[in-house]
């Protein structure tokens, strides 16, 4: 076991961890951040992403010995203090991105650092950039759009509806 | 003018909030104080004796609770199957035995063998792989038909051959048929087979078992998208505990896509452990275990022939199938092939002559079972693709040919047993050729030509039996429940209310349609209804959310249940304005004397049912509660015409998806965004079936595609914005909402519009390709143009 810091949406947090748990289990189990999710074991479904300073990663991929000493922000860290959703998060809602919710907090996190880098991205890099994250629910249509509203953009005709 | 509440308005979900903040509770994020962890020791061969299981190494592993295996068993049931099907010559059907822990023989790859109950996850993982297991290795039937042939060994040794029944429907159309089919201008002869595929809501699978000493209270948290089903199945079949001694819930789940409606061995086995080991036991699946232990979908290989008079119109449809059913029977796997997809043959189409023969058969693979559509995608791809078949031999139009056949006059008695109610198949095909700009494809492929690609234009109708079901039908059919729903209405003394409803959401967003529907009713803000589901404790009784059911049959008796609160706050309101209660209008919240200007608000009338000191209490109790069973009189028939446009690479044979419409019609509509949104990922998923997935297993039974790195889900960059219509609106002629379900639809209607697209494209590129089977893989569509 051994012992880690680090800062979690701006909040100081530590544990002792067994050198094979990884980030997600150590947000997850000791530090009670369920909004991370556990959609596979081969760091396909994107449902764990998280920032580790300010890059988006795969929580599942990162040991959380390797996280000792980083900035870390999870989906619970988006919102307001006061509850007020952030541009990406009030998007999803307007454009009805997401049904069972459960690949919801991974698209955020992406769709925040995809922004970042690229803060009017076109239909298709979107498209390309969501690459690692997988979503049954909404066939991506919607899920899409939110990602171009919440960049300022137009929407094209045929997603209007 | 878009409404701003109530029925028809396109309500932001309330649930959202919780899943964009991280703090949505699925069945994983439940950790009790003092719970153990399960891992579950699984087969990785498809078919042995077992000829020892040594557990004595692992039992004395570092943080081992208790191992379990088969034997522990052999005093409860076997995980039962919901539906027997008699066969054509009426005999039941074959029925094996299915033990929540392997005992004797493993039967598919991810059996489970053993249990490892141990403090931690990876000690129990550790320690698993401590038992020695002597597995004498048989030969695996994978193959449906060499599963059939004579002497083929057995997937399970006490039944008399692999063949689960042999269903005929209608078996007294017969005769008809074949006499039609011989007697044909033209028969149009199909082979096609439906790809098994595995439904991978993103929310792996969780169990986790309770059980309270003090008053022998049992608890299961498990993601289904039915606990009163799965309280049924367990309490009454698996372990025999008493209805009012568990308790099953469902809280968040991730997602379900019918694989979620099964009652499966680790639910009975973290209940029944939680017991023997007096601690709460959980069990959260790995994905790759997810690949091997839950219910498959489709997987049939089918004959179709469709025979044509002279004109063109459809004389008669006959079918052969095999249908998988893997090593076990699953919940409702034998109603799948049978009654969800033979009385779907008639489709569209007013063809007088139907016969639909299918074998159901054991193989040594996961149990197949029920997945988004059910049968009835199944029915749609074979009767549209060898429609488009019959129209390409013919030389004629397919969107003419097939609106030459539709039925126009409804209510319709199709030849396979079911009446349509309402429907108007010309109006979804005029709104797709408006919405796919039918007319503008010629240009289209001209523009693709010119880039060295092939393009092609493929159409289907589809129709599908949804609102399941009425439960003396199905019950004369084999089920063995009933296919009703409930809901309780409680109105708060301050006029806030919560219903409790049978149906879970687990993406469908009933928390915030269902209260739509009520605030439309009573004339109150949506904001002061609560939708209460998930929990048998807390809700009167459900059959849950599949089928496309929940709206049609939970939603119905939502409604019951609230004209009934109308009609006793009305009783209150009289009482309290000294009117006649035949006098009392309810409108916008606030109750009426006709002719007068005397009014009560909702609030008044709340108040008074729960602080009757001016009350009619020699009449009615105190009080605002009620609940209503509603149990449906007929299916709901939705049913649209779908389009899709594909560039298929000349050089490389990869398929994309240019452009997809689909135009439905789902009778009224309570949440349109919500709706466009259900069929948006339906769509998703058959175009996964028809392109990209495929459940693999090679001829050992060994399971080939186990992750998501060998079995592919959709991406985004595979696929287009989808062009989605829902204004065409026969209502329901047999629920209060005149509502149909739209749940399945996209999933049903678009595989084979992407293969007849694909058809096309090959053609107009000189290839003479006349079929391939999905999914239309790069390879595949490569080696068809050069054969």
């Amino acid at each position: 076991m051994s012992k880690i810091t680090m800062t979690v949406n701006g909040k100081a947090a530590s544990g002792d961890v067994e050198g094979r748990t990884l980030l997600s289990s150590f947000l997850r189990e000791d530090l009670f951040l369920t909004g991370t999710h556990i959609g596979c074991d081969t760091s396909q479904c994107g449902a764990c992403v998280v920032h580790v300073n300010g890059v988006a990663v795969k929580s599942c991929t990162m040991l959380a010995a390797e996280a000792d000493g980083a900035e870390i922000s999870t989906i619970e860290g988006q919102a307001a203090p006061d509850g007020t959703l952030n541009t990406i998060q009030q998007a999803f809602q307007d454009h009805h991105g997401l049904q069972c919710g459960f690949c919801t907090p991974g698209m955020v996190m992406s769709a925040a650092a995809l922004l970042k880098e690229n803060p009017k991205p076109t239909e298709a890099e979107v498209r390309h950039y969501l690459e690692g994250n997988i979503c049954r629910c909404t066939g991506y249509h919607n899920i899409v759009k939110a990602i171009l509203a919440a960049s300022g953009q137009e929407i094209p005709a045929i997603a209007a509806e | 003018m878009p409404k701003d509440g109530g029925i028809g308005a396109s309500s932001k979900r309330r649930e959202d909030i919780r899943f964009l903040t991280g703090t949505g509770k699925y069945t994983d994020d439940i950790n009790i104080r003092g719970q153990a962890y399960v891992h579950f020791l699984r087969s990785d061969v498809a078919h042995a004796k077992i000829n020892g299981i040594d557990t004595s190494a692992a039992a004395a592993m570092p943080g081992v609770v208790q191992i379990f295996t088969g034997a522990d068993f052999e005093a409860v049931g076997g995980i039962p199957c919901g539906w027997e099907i008699t066969d054509r010559h009426g005999k039941a059907m074959q029925e094996p035995k299915h033990p929540v822990l392997a005992h004797g023989k493993v039967r598919h790859v991810g059996d489970p063998i053993a249990a490892v109950v141990a403090e931690s996850l990876e000690q129990a993982r550790d320690a698993a792989e401590a038992i020695e297991l002597d597995l004498e290795e048989l030969p695996a039937v994978v193959n449906m038909k060499a599963a059939l042939v004579e002497g083929a060994t057995k997937v399970h040794d006490d039944l008399d051959n692999n063949l689960c029944y042999d269903w005929g429907f209608v078996e007294e159309n017969k005769g008809a048929v074949d006499a039609a089919i011989k007697g044909a201008a033209h028969v149009t002869t199909l082979e096609l087979v439906n790809n098994r595929l595995v439904a991978n809501p993103m929310e792996p699978r969780v169990a986790v078992g309770e059980y309270d000493r003090a008053d022998g209270q049992h608890t299961l948290h498990t993601t289904s998208q039915n606990p009163h089903v799965i309280r049924l199945l367990m309490g009454a079949f698996v372990l025999g505990i008493p209805e009012h001694k568990l308790r099953v819930v469902a809280p968040d789940v991730g997602g379900g896509f019918g694989t979620k409606i099964f009652h499966y061995a680790e639910e009975a086995f973290c209940t029944f452990a939680a017991k023997a080991v007096n601690r709460p036991v959980k069990w959260t699946s790995s994905r790759s275990e997810a690949f091997m232990s839950d219910a498959h979908g489709r997987d049939h290989v089918t004959k179709i022939e469709l025979a044509l008079d002279k004109d063109n119109n459809f004389v008669a449809v006959r079918t052969e199938t095999l249908a998988n059913m893997g090593a076990y029977l699953s919940t409702f796997a034998s109603s799948v092939p049978t009654w969800l997809h033979g009385t779907l043959m008639a489709g569209n189409y007013k063809t007088p002559n139907v016969y639909v023969n299918v074998k159901a058969v054991f193989t040594n693979t996961v149990p197949v079972d029920a997945y988004r559509g059910a049968g009835r995608p199944e029915a749609t791809y074979q009767l549209e693709r060898v429609i488009d078949m019959a129209a390409r031999e013919l030389g004629v139009d397919p969107i003419a040919l097939r609106r030459q056949n539709y039925i126009t006059e409804f209510p319709y008695a199709t030849p396979v047993a079911v009446e349509y109610d309402t429907g108007d198949y010309n109006a979804t095909m005029d709104k797709l050729e408006e919405i796919a700009d039918i007319k503008g494809f010629a240009a289209r492929r001209k523009e693709s030509e010119a880039r060295g690609m092939m393009r092609g234009l493929g159409i289907n109708n589809y129709i599908e039996a949804c609102g399941i079901a009425p439960s003396n039908l199905v019950g004369q059919l084999g089920a063995r429940a009933g296919l009703y729903d409930a809901a309780t209405v409680r109105v708060n003394a301050t006029g806030s209310i919560s219903v409790m409803v049978g149906a879970h959401s687990h993406g469908q967003g009933h928390e915030t349609a269902f209260p739509q529907v009520v605030a439309e009713m009573l004339g109150i803000d949506e904001s002061m209804i609560d939708i209460v589901h998930g929990d048998t404790s807390k809700i009167p009784f459900g059959m849950g959310t599949y089928g496309s059911r929940s709206l049609a049959v939970c939603g119905s008796a939502m409604v019951r249940a609230t004209e009934k609160i109308i009609n006793k706050a009305k009783k209150i309101a009289a009482h309290l304005m000294e009117a006649s209660e035949a006098d009392i209008e309810l409108k916008d919240g606030n109750f009426s004397v006709a002719g007068t200007d005397k009014s009560v608000a909702w609030g008044d009338v709340t108040l008074a049912a729960y602080v009757p000191h001016n009350y009619p209490l020699e009449d009615i109790e105190p009080g605002l509660e009620e609940t209503a069973f509603y149990d449906p009189a007929n299916f709901t028939y939705p049913a649209g015409a779908y389009a899709c446009e594909v560039e298929v690479d000349p050089d490389t044979g990869k398929v994309t998806i240019a452009r997809f419409a689909a135009a439905d019609d789902f009778g009224n509509v309570i949440n349109p965004m919500i709706v466009s949104g259900q069929v948006h990922g339906g769509i998703a998923q058959g175009i996964g079936q028809a392109l990209l997935e495929s459940c693999v297993y090679d001829e050992d039974g060994q399971l080939l595609s186990a992750s998501y790195m060998d079995y592919t889900m959709p991406r985004a960059d595979d696929l287009p914005f989808y062009s989605v219509d829902h204004s065409c609106q026969t209502p329901c002629t047999h629920n209060p909402l005149g509502v149909k379900g739209c749940g399945e639809a996209g999933a049903i209607g678009s595989p084979p519009s992407v293969i007849n697209a694909v058809i096309d494209a090959l053609n107009s590129g000189g290839h003479d390709v006349k079929h391939i089977d999905m999914p239309a893989t790069p390879a595949k569509v490569w080696a068809a143009m050069q054969s």
